[in-house]
């Protein structure tokens, strides 16, 4: 039977016959948790009557959500995070040398092509850029797989979606994966998973790709898949912790739903509140005044993404009423926004500039919103009281509109700012 | 098997988040009682000051999407929650539900049908819902074999444990 990408790795790793539907019991090659899941994952642990990892090299905590810590509370957690790493002899960084999970982990080469990986965290469906089955769970699971090294997984049919057409320079990940989000909602694609492809692929940089993959989980989807290619391989060979085999979709597998989406015709996009299908083009949504504007997170806090806020920013202000937070997602990328001058750019133009850290993409610090506040944000999630106050909202945009918002005060389409051939440096791919 | 649940119905929409079943502000804790006299409170300010334990949610598709916080099924319970009828559920919610030992059932014409305040009761060795108080009942699907002895051996932390003794 020809197998789909997500199937096929499944099958790799379990020893039932993994048609879709069953649910099987699957090695896993790499399993980790946060600041916030890993406290009850310890606690389940130990009630398991666990006493060693499956393999402390394959398991990692990353304090990356309410770090440095916000206040004691957190500290708390953190520090149960920490002293259990410590004992157990786990992959642990502290601050200063993590970076958010989703894109610390890629870029230390521990999610590889063809692996199962699993994190407790939604977003872990970020992984599937490299064409790792990587799929979120929760503390317990997380904690059964710390212990056993494996995992129960139903394996899910698959949605194909096929980007075509030649993308301008302009349209990023982010506007890619919120047209998949207007048209299948945020639960087309439950208990399935989404297999990425098409032509628009093989220049889509790989930090694109990585935002498209991260928002699969705002689709419903277990996980969201790229088929590896020479970008995806080249850049996971360079950094691979461990050997690796990628896997690939057969032909003629079958998929349940295939959407074509012409990258061409994209104008740059927005989700309005409150909720991440609520998706409209950014030119029809200026009207009202925004407070603060939130360049960073797992989704848009790559070097890619700051590359493009920097087009805008450089040698331009920040509205005077407007907060503009910028933070880059891991210390790698902080450097390399430094040496690329970006980091200044920023300062110049009146932003702030954070440390890596989740922060204001969960509510959680440097960046709380007030009741009736309106925040234009790069993340992934704009649900009710998400970043803050319930009264206040949140916008989803890539960073070239959040960049553009940041200017004007309001949500702005960044061909406002420049003129399409200022758009040109972005032609280049630029992914570290 | 588990035992039969009667309570009132609190009905809600399609895609309730886990963020407004638990705001990660709160999520420096993860005590059930501190966690559920924050729950829902951003779609219902009052919620966890007139839910009363053993009362059960209903709702449509999609219930508990967003993150994975296994807070959010906890947090239902510590606000005293006996279990969740919905049309549909997220994954990670789903899995989360069946591993702390929330009950949930997946039964869309139950979840359609059922209003706020009427009373339900759940049949789980029939397979059956009633409402009470207007006389409908739905049946609902068994879990699958696999969920089915993860559910009887008591959860996740139970199963994990007789699979690590089995190691030896
Ligand atoms: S940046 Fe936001 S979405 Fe990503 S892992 Fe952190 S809290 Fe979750």
């Amino acid at each position: 039977m020809p197998r789909t990408l997500a199937s096929a790795i499944i099958a790799s790793r379990t020893r039932q016959k993994a048609v879709e539907g069953e649910i099987c019991r699957v090695r896993v090659d790499f399993a980790f948790a946060n600041d916030i899941t890993a406290p009850p994952a310890v606690r389940s642990f130990r009630k398991m009557g666990a006493k060693k990892v499956f393999d402390p090299a394959r398991c990692a905590i990353l304090p990356d959500h309410f770090t440095p810590n916000k206040d004691i509370a957190s500290a708390e957690q953190a520090k149960t995070a920490r002293e259990f790493a410590l004992e157990q002899g786990m992959l642990y960084w502290e601050q200063g040398r993590v970076g958010i999970e989703h894109a610390f982990l890629p870029e230390k080469g521990l999610i590889l092509p063809g692996e199962v990986v699993t994190g407790a965290d939604s977003h872990t469906c970020t992984g599937g850029t490299l064409g790792a089955f990587a799929t979120g769970m929760g503390s317990t699971d997380l904690a059964a797989v710390w212990a056993l090294g494996e995992t129960w997984l139903r394996v899910p049919e698959t949605i194909r979606i096929v980007f075509e057409g030649r993308r301008p320079p302009w349209i990023s990940g982010k506007d890619l994966i919120l047209e998949v989000l207007r048209r299948i909602g945020v639960q087309g694609a439950r208990y399935r998973a989404l297999e990425f492809g098409g032509p628009a692929v093989k220049d889509l940089p790989l930090d694109d790709r990585f935002t498209v993959a991260n928002m699969a989980v705002e689709t419903g989807a277990k996980t969201g898949l790229f088929v590896p290619d020479e970008t995806s391989l080249a850049y996971a060979s360079a950094r691979a912790a461990r050997p690796f085999a990628p896997v690939y979709p057969d032909s003629g597998a079958g998929y349940v739903e295939t959407h074509e989406i012409d990258v061409g015709g994209l104008q740059p996009l927005v989700a309005l509140p409150h909720i991440p299908s609520n998706v409209r083009p950014a030119a029809e949504c200026g009207k009202d005044p925004i407070h603060q504007v939130f360049i960073g997170s797992c989704t848009n806090g790559r070097l890619r993404d700051l590359e493009q806020a920097a087009l805008l920013l450089k040698g331009r202000q920040v509205h005077p009423s407007v907060r503009c937070i910028v933070i880059p997602a891991s210390p790698e990328i902080f450097r390399a926004a430094l040496e690329r001058d970006f980091i200044t750019a920023f300062t110049d133009a009146g932003a702030v500039v954070c440390t890596p850290t989740c922060g204001p993409c969960l509510g959680g610090h440097m960046g709380v919103l007030a009741g009736g506040e309106r925040c234009v944000s790069t993340s992934n999630r704009n649900f009710k009281g998400r970043m803050g106050h319930p009264g206040s909202e949140v916008i989803l945009a890539g960073p070239l509109v959040a960049a553009a918002s940041a200017l004007k005060g309001r949500i702005t389409d960044p061909r406002e700012i420049l003129s399409e051939e200022e758009f040109q440096p972005l032609e280049v791919a630029s992914d570290a | 098997m588990r035992e039969n649940i009667r309570g009132k119905a609190w009905v809600f929409a399609n895609d309730v988040d886990t963020d407004v079943i638990i705001p990660a502000r709160y999520l420096v804790t993860d005590n059930p009682e501190e966690l559920g006299a924050h729950c829902m409170e951003g779609i219902d300010p009052d919620f966890s000051s007139t839910f009363t334990r053993g009362d059960i949610i209903v709702a449509g598709e999609n219930f508990g999407c967003g993150s994975s916080r296994e807070h959010a099924p906890v947090a239902l319970m510590g606000a005293g929650c006996a279990c969740v009828i919905a049309a549909s559920f997220a994954r990670i919610f789903y899995r989360n539900s069946i591993n702390v030992g929330l009950p949930i059932f997946e039964a869309p014409d139950a979840a359609r049908s059922i209003s706020r305040g009427d009373e339900i009761e759940i049949r789980s060795s029939e397979g059956r819902i009633i409402n009470t108080t207007t006389g409908e009942s739905w049946n609902f699907p068994p879990f699958p074999d696999f969920l089915q002895d993860l559910i009887e051996s008591g959860g996740l932390i139970p199963w994990v444990r007789s699979e690590l003794e089995g190691r030896g």
